[in-house]
């Protein structure tokens, strides 16, 4: 019984994963420090693209052009960071979900660059069908032959991206646990509570907050690089402005303000998100499988509106430490 | 070429109506609530989906439609005000946004499970075409302008020389001061819903009019563009959206003119509206028209 299904929680264990770190970007940025971020998919969205145009279009070996597509992302974490962080809270909201429907629009309209509405398969040129992860997914047979696995668990392939994808986040959560015990992060969440007050001590607020942008932008990226290097084959579609707001229920669902209930909103949300396709009985058996996937995001949507409203510290947060402009 | 200026100002000037009595809506609604919208695109769609039961599904006139839209976006706005947005009232702007974009994506997915994801079109002629002049509109386009010409002088009328319109505008520029020289705060609050409400809802009837084909992320879409409007015009100020939305509506129009250097490539229009909003946010952060002070 467990093992029929042991490929769809493999799946579901590795989109859990790397939901942990494109979340842990938004915990750091908006959590942390206070900035509502809500384009973190185009930072994502960069990542992947930039990363698949370097190899594809360009030739480049893969952890190069990885480089390149964080490198991208924080690049673009900048140029919205430097005119709009200097104002308030509401603005940077604005510009990065402008920016998220931009680089959507532009990713399916520039179509010689990148693909178009196809996606990575089209980046080559018409009769070429273009692929990125070839290395990664040479890595991982290389992995699994070296231990020697032969499929004892369902998908050597996902098995070990799982690992991969775990030992990140996990490698990600505990440096940033480190550092958001700091002094840094006390002057961050001195900035989210007080910005004149830090300013006043004579602390470069405006560059504290673009270091965090930046760093979310770029742990945005390494989500999108892994979605894109676990997928395979990626296109507008999978980088939906959705992603960021599905970070967010995530941040919510375990509660806002600790650094350790990440994984546990991730994995938490990842099986609310893929457990509704198995729900058949009577009312949801009315919708047929192809419009599941507006019944999901309508949870989604639902469930931001109810924790927000109902129990904003989360289900598992510190109601202490919510005090985000209120 | 001057016939393309001449049409690309038209096409700018109706899209640009259109930003405008949305964006009035949303700077009211920022200004007097303190709620920045994230739903209000989906406003916009739901306008555009009842106008297409009324005229397609129900078989009546585009005139019937377009109240229909109005006056149904009026009533959800208000019934979301009273239900669910004040009640949360003093959460802070920052979850009130997300509170927002959830119910965004709540509209959106209602609409995608009860009209399904494939495109719908009212029922106009879309190939047919009218010429002014040298100007050619689609039937659609020619119901846009007369609609816009029509209700947007009204807005502007409402505004200036209405008790209603003059409380709105005293509540968003200066709450306090508004309240103590006797302006009863929860009515205006009330009437802003009901603007900004039957504005989406014509809003989205109108871009689905000139759009031809549309699904549910019609107002999604734009929703950006209309928050540009707001900030071109300064946060909170209602003559600044009328007028923020008109020039928005002609500079991307006008921008993919033969005559400036070619123009650009009319697919990067937003693109551009994106570099104009982020220049406007470097160098006018509150708007063209705005107060020394933002709220």
């Amino acid at each position: 019984m467990i093992a029929a299904y042991l490929p769809f929680w493999l799946f579901v264990g590795v989109l859990a994963g790397i939901y942990i770190i494109m979340s842990l970007g938004l915990y750091l940025q908006f959590a942390l420090t206070g900035l509502p971020n809500f384009g973190h998919s185009a930072f994502m969205s960069i990542a992947a693209y930039s990363m698949a145009i370097a190899v594809i279009r360009f030739g480049v070996s893969l952890p190069v052009a990885s480089v390149i597509g964080l490198m991208m992302a924080a690049a673009f974490g900048l140029l919205l960071g430097i005119p709009v962080l200097r104002l308030s809270g509401d603005y940077l909201a604005i510009v990065t979900i402008a920016a998220s429907e931009i680089i959507r629009y532009l990713a399916i309209n520039m179509q010689d660059l990148t693909g178009g509405s196809i996606g990575s398969l089209g980046m080559g040129g018409a009769d070429d069908l273009s692929a990125y992860s070839m290395e990664w997914d040479q890595l991982l047979v290389q992995i699994s032959t070296t231990l020697s696995l032969e499929g004892k668990f369902g998908s050597d392939r996902d098995l070990i991206m799982l690992l991969i994808v775990w030992a990140l986040a996990l490698l990600c959560l505990c440096a940033f646990w480190f550092m958001t015990r700091s002094p840094w992060g006390r002057l961050l969440r001195a900035i989210r509570e007080d910005e004149v007050a830090v300013f006043a001590v004579g602390k470069n607020v405006v560059g504290y907050k673009l270091q965090v942008l930046v760093i979310g932008a770029i742990l945005g990226g390494l989500g999108g690089l892994l979605l894109a290097f676990q997928i395979g084959v990626f296109s507008p579609d999978d980088f939906l402005p959705t992603l960021t707001f599905n970070c967010y229920l995530i941040l919510i669902l375990g509660g806002t303000n600790r650094i350790w209930t990440i994984p546990f909103g991730s994995i938490l949300f990842s099986l609310i998100y893929s457990g509704t396709r198995f729900l058949n009985f009577y009312p949801i058996s009315l919708i047929d499988s192809g419009d599941r996937a507006y019944l999901r995001l309508f949870i989604v949507g639902f469930l931001l509106i109810a924790i927000n409203a109902l129990r904003p510290q989360g289900l598992m947060g510190n109601r202490r430490e919510l005090m985000i402009d209120s | 070429m001057w016939e393309q200026l001449a049409q690309l100002v038209v096409n700018g000037l109706i899209t640009g109506s259109i930003l405008s009595l949305t964006g009035v809506g949303a700077t009211l609604v920022f200004g007097v609530q303190r709620v920045p919208n994230f739903a209000h695109g989906d406003y916009l769609t739901i306008g555009a989906y009842v106008g297409f039961y009324i005229n397609v599904i129900l078989n009546q006139s585009l005139l019937l439609a377009a109240a229909s839209s109005l006056v149904s976006v009026a009533c959800l706005a208000v019934v979301i005000h009273l239900g669910l947005l004040r009640p949360l009232r003093g959460r802070g702007t920052v979850a009130i946004s997300i509170i927002t974009v959830g119910l965004g994506i709540m509209m959106r997915n209602s609409i995608s499970l009860m009209f399904g994801a494939q495109n719908r079109i009212y029922a106009v002629n879309q190939s047919e075409v009218v010429t002014f002049g040298f100007i050619r509109l689609s039937p659609g386009q020619t119901m846009q302008v007369a609609v816009a010409l029509s209700v947007a002088p009204l807005v502007a009328v409402f505004l200036a020389r209405t008790r209603v319109g003059k409380s709105m505008r005293a509540v968003a520029d200066n709450r306090i001061l508004a309240s103590i020289s006797g302006v009863d705060i929860e009515r205006i609050g009330l009437y802003v819903w009901i603007l900004a409400g039957s504005m989406a809802g014509l809003g989205g009837f109108m871009l689905a009019l000139g759009q031809g084909p549309f699904g549910p992320g019609l107002g999604a879409a734009p929703l950006f563009l209309i928050f540009t409007t707001v900030i071109l015009g300064g946060l909170g100020s209602a003559y600044g959206a009328l007028a923020g939305g008109l020039l928005l509506g002609l500079a991307m129009e006008v921008a993919t003119w033969d005559g400036l250097a070619g123009g650009i490539d009319s697919k990067y229009k937003p693109a551009f509206a994106f570099l104009f909003l982020i220049l406007l946010l470097m160098f006018r952060p509150r708007g063209l028209f705005g107060r020394s002070v933002v709220l």
